[in-house]
């Protein structure tokens, strides 16, 4: 369900624009920052408020990665595994993420907690391995402070990593 | 001791920069005030005279670039900031963003008034969140002074300025492919020409800068072409925010005059390669940009230096290979990234990148063919100017200069189904049984 006031907020994105169709990258976020993912309903908002076919919107949010089709986990953990993170070690760090948190990277647990994604090159290098928990870095990556991320991620749930 | 040249990043650790209120104190926006007493013909014709150049990766002088704007266009001037940063081996923009995003606006600005565009879009990454809030902020800030929007300090100047996200594609730092992103479709790029400058954003004359380029340009305004011209090589004028990572001790963001060689950079202000190591190779513009051997390490950073020691300057991402490091697995990796971000509208970028990154993983893992390394020529070349836009071109890039330098190292996981560094060598073993 997009809200009312989410659409009064399209509307403004749609204001800031020449032409209104410029509006329909940020209208797909207002979107899914509403319902959490790309929904039909969010797209038949964005598509009635900025004048377009329904069909057109799919095919947009189908191109960009940051748009998505399902539902992802309470907290989204992405690992960048670029050169320079690599360079850095960040393939031994995604694999702790993997056996602590018990996900595979493109998956969710299975309590819709976390989800684990693979990222490409972050404009981190210079604090290599990095990671973004839900859009924030987290830069300069150590065992410890990868431990100490999953304990938070945890924590919140209740339950004991690797569960 | 080489020290840095603080332009762009002048005053960027004072704490509070990042607000209006100290901004200004520090001198912002005195530049964007010159300019407003200037010609909008003077503002460009200082810019040009300065030498600077674009520092997304081309290296086009800025000035000429703004001079090429169509003049009789009976459609609107725009001006798009490009802060797209994704280029594997650069994070200078975001720092800028993060850090001192005024200084951002303030270029804008006085960019968009020398070259006549009313509205201005300063397009950012999707991935960079802080540094969204940080530019948005800093644009409400400038707007409540009255320093954007309608009769900008007092003046007859209208310029609106719009920060406008991505979501999430490599390809929009492409020129193109941005503005067909702001006009709100895919990021797929255009056939040019016409070029931007002729007919872009909205079918309107349209200049494309860097984040690194629009933010140099108040400082050569408060100070003056020949001041910023002083500084760099004949032909590479001023500082870079050159992009060191990898092996090296310290990491991070050195502003440097064009000139200084990679070996200072590395070593004076890096550290050296960590661990103790030596040198293997080192990639100087970013990962789109052919790699060189440690021989190399003596070469000055400059356009013209880079070129002739057979690479580019790009986006100034030097990234330090050490000697422990599996070529065959580092360029893997950078390939991996150009399959993921192919756009898919030309065959050979994205075929060519599937089948580059399928070869070279199996080579990694010693599975490979006896004539895996001409397969992989024969697919570069395949590809070489044949890609509807530079992204193809960029992804032939690490393998064909890693083959150059390193095919001895290719051609041993072939042979020995395996790999000549020994740490690699048994993990590889490990990973086929």
């Amino acid at each position: 369900m997009i809200s009312e006031d989410a659409k009064q907020k399209m509307r403004d994105a749609v204001a800031k624009y020449p032409v209104a169709r410029s509006a329909l990258l940020p209208a797909l976020r207002i979107a899914q920052e509403e319902e959490g993912y790309i929904t039909p309903q969010g797209i038949q908002a964005v598509a009635q408020i900025i004048g377009v076919h329904e069909d057109e919107v799919t095919s947009i949010a189908s191109f960009y990665t940051m748009y998505h089709a399902k539902p992802k986990g309470k907290y989204v953990v992405k690992v960048c595994n670029s050169i320079g993170c690599y360079l850095r070690g960040c393939d031994n760090l995604l694999k702790q993420l993997e056996d602590e948190l018990g996900v595979q990277p493109g998956q969710t647990s299975a309590d819709g907690l976390v989800t684990l994604e693979t990222a490409e090159c972050m404009a981190s290098c210079g604090t290599a391995p990095v990671l973004q928990l839900d859009d924030e870095f987290v830069e300069q990556l150590t065992p410890e402070r990868v431990h100490e991320i999953v304990l938070k991620i945890n924590n919140f749930s209740g339950r004991t990593p690797g569960d | 001791m080489t020290e840095q040249v603080r332009i762009v990043t002048k005053n960027i650790d004072i704490p509070g920069i990042d607000t209006f209120s100290v901004y200004t104190q520090h001198g912002g926006f005195q530049a964007l005030r010159k300019a407003l007493a200037m010609e909008p013909a003077a503002v460009l014709e200082t810019v040009k005279n300065s030498g600077l150049r674009g520092r997304g990766g081309a290296g086009f002088p800025t000035g000429m670039k703004w001079s090429f704007l169509a003049k009789n266009s009976s459609k609107p001037t725009y001006l798009c900031a490009n802060g797209d940063e994704s280029e594997p081996g650069t994070f200078k923009d975001r720092m800028i963003m993060e850090k001192i995003p005024h200084r951002l606006v303030e270029g804008v600005l006085i960019s968009a008034y020398a070259t006549g565009a009313k509205q201005a879009f300063i397009y950012i990454r999707g991935e960079l969140a802080y540094a969204a809030r940080q530019l948005e902020r800093a644009i409400a800030e400038t707007y409540a002074a009255g320093y954007a929007g309608k009769n900008i300090m007092g003046s007859d100047a209208n310029i609106d300025v719009v920060l406008h996200r991505g979501a999430g594609a490599y390809i929009c730092g492409e020129e193109t492919a941005l503005m067909e992103s702001l006009e709100g479709k895919r990021g797929y790029p255009r056939l040019k020409p016409p070029f931007p400058a002729a007919a872009g954003l909205y079918g309107g004359p349209t200049v494309i800068n860097n984040c690194e380029t629009l933010s140099t340009v108040p400082a050569i305004i408060e100070n003056g072409a020949e001041w910023y011209a002083s500084y760099g090589t004949e032909k590479s004028k001023g500082t870079r925010i050159f992009c060191l990572s990898g092996h090296v001790n310290k990491p991070g963001n050195y502003e440097l005059p064009m000139g200084v060689t990679f070996r200072t950079l590395i070593e004076e202000f890096g550290g050296g390669v960590w661990k103790g190591r030596k040198l293997k190779a080192f990639v100087p513009g970013g990962s789109s940009t052919p790699m060189l051997g440690a021989d190399k390490i003596d070469t000055p950073m400059d356009y013209e230096s880079v070129a002739s020691a057979g690479s580019m300057l790009g986006a100034a991402g030097v990234i330090v290979i050490d000697d422990a490091t599996c070529i065959v697995d580092a360029v893997s990796r950078m390939e991996e990234f150009y399959r993921d971000e192919s756009c898919g509208k030309c065959s050979p970028c994205r075929e060519g990148t599937f089948w580059l990154a399928q070869l070279l993983e199996r080579l990694a893992e010693g599975q490979g063919r006896a004539d895996d390394v001409k397969l992989l020529s024969d697919i570069c070349d395949n590809m070489s100017g044949k890609c509807f836009c530079p992204l193809g071109d960029a992804a032939i890039t690490p393998v064909v200069s890693a083959i150059k330098l390193f095919r001895e190292e290719f051609e041993y996981h072939i042979i020995h189904h395996n790999c000549p560094l020994s740490e690699h060598n048994r993990s590889a073993a490990a990973a086929r049984t």
